[in-house]
């Protein structure tokens, strides 16, 4: 087998996905091929209580399969930690529930090849097309991008987005530390206080195929309780310089 | 005489007290407890035994920081020392939380080795 060394690692976090991760890694396949990307796939079984790992192991991909549940975030940073102790130069997230189509794969990597951004985020509200999500998350996603302005003085209009595409700068950092629960408006926080280029790219994204998401209800109230103190917490920790 | 005959709940909190200590020792003997979190449990026992033999303590105490009555300075003590042993539970929680991500993390990889491994054989 002489292939050249894939760059990219795309990773798939998922929990109980087996209805969507098979047209996934399909997808991310065709879309590999068609534009000759040195793309490795990595799915990362969150312990899954369905048949999530016996169907990733029949696909042609890697797999991570965790322990113990450790949620979205301690999932992802497998992941990237993964990719960074095998000298990735990018690794990207994208949901195992479908809401991020793999055609906008090569939007998002065009941007980070050019290498002038250290995180590339794919936004559904740059321009508004696709799925944009219900009325009280976009109410929430609009508290943090006035958050994020407030505190790292940048507009992130999509702060919440788990379409993204890190370099190996990044990968370097969140090696290092990545919120457990919820990290996506945390990691922007981060992002900026470590002075990383964030560029945001409209995409696309779809109704979830499969899955629960993993807020609702009630549980929003406390999404935005930890989220916010996280974020709060993670400024103050970088700002006063704090060890940890 | 009054000091000197003790009184049934004064002999009742003694045997509570060496029994609590006694609970604790064997915990610690069979390895279920370790000693950095008896530290507070033994303190708790002999400030417990210090008042159950010197019963008129509480009272002189109480009267030199000017609580009315005895007893609710025991209850502002025993909150504060059941507060402050919460948040260290909490810490140590929030230290093994972090330890069993690192470990699952390593569990994961070497899982993932350990399959390539076997399908290259």
């Amino acid at each position: 087998m002489t292939k050249q060394r894939a760059k990219i690692l795309v990773i798939i976090p998922c929990f109980n996905e087996e209805a969507s991760i098979k047209q996934l890694v399909g997808d991310i396949q065709n879309v590999k091929k068609q534009y000759d990307l040195p793309i490795d796939i990595l799915v990362v079984n969150d312990c899954s209580k369905d048949n999530t790992l016996e169907v990733v192991k029949s696909l042609d991909c890697l797999c991570l399969d965790l322990p113990v549940n450790l949620g979205i975030g301690g999932g992802m940073q497998s992941g990237y930690k993964y990719a960074f102790r095998n000298g990735y130069e990018y690794a990207v997230q994208m949901d195992g529930d479908g809401q991020h189509p793999a055609i906008e794969l090569p939007k998002l990597l065009k941007e980070a090849l050019l290498e002038q951004s250290d995180v590339i985020i794919g936004s559904r509200f740059l321009e508004g097309k696709g799925f944009q999500s219900s009325f009280f998350r976009r109410l929430g996603i609009n508290y943090f991008k006035w958050l994020n302005r407030i505190l790292i003085g940048r507009t992130i209009h999509d702060s919440t987005s788990g379409f993204r595409v890190f370099n190996h700068k990044t990968l370097e950092i969140v090696n290092q530390y990545y919120p457990d629960e919820y990290p996506e408006p945390e990691a922007i926080v981060l992002f900026g206080l470590r002075n990383l280029k964030m560029k945001e790219i409209p995409v696309e994204m779809c109704e979830r195929q499969g899955g629960v998401s993993s807020i609702h209800s009630l549980r929003a109230v406390y999404y935005m309780l930890k989220v916010t103190l996280g974020i709060i917490f993670v400024y103050i920790r970088i700002k006063g310089k704090w060890k940890t | 005489m009054e000091n000197v005959v003790p009184f049934k709940i004064q002999i009742i909190s003694i045997l509570a007290t060496l029994g609590f200590m006694y609970f604790i020792v064997r915990q610690i003997i069979r390895g279920k407890l370790r000693e950095e979190y008896s530290i507070v449990w033994f303190a708790c026992t002999i400030v417990l035994l210090v008042f159950s033999f010197w019963r008129k303590g509480l009272e002189q105490i109480s009267q030199a920081l000017g609580v009315f009555y005895p007893p609710s300075l025991l209850f502002l003590l025993a909150i504060g020392a059941i507060v402050i042993f919460l948040v260290h539970l909490s810490i140590v929680n929030s230290k093994l939380q972090s330890q069993i991500k690192d470990l699952s993390h390593e569990v994961a990889f070497l899982k993932e080795k350990q399959q390539k491994v076997i399908t290259n054989e």
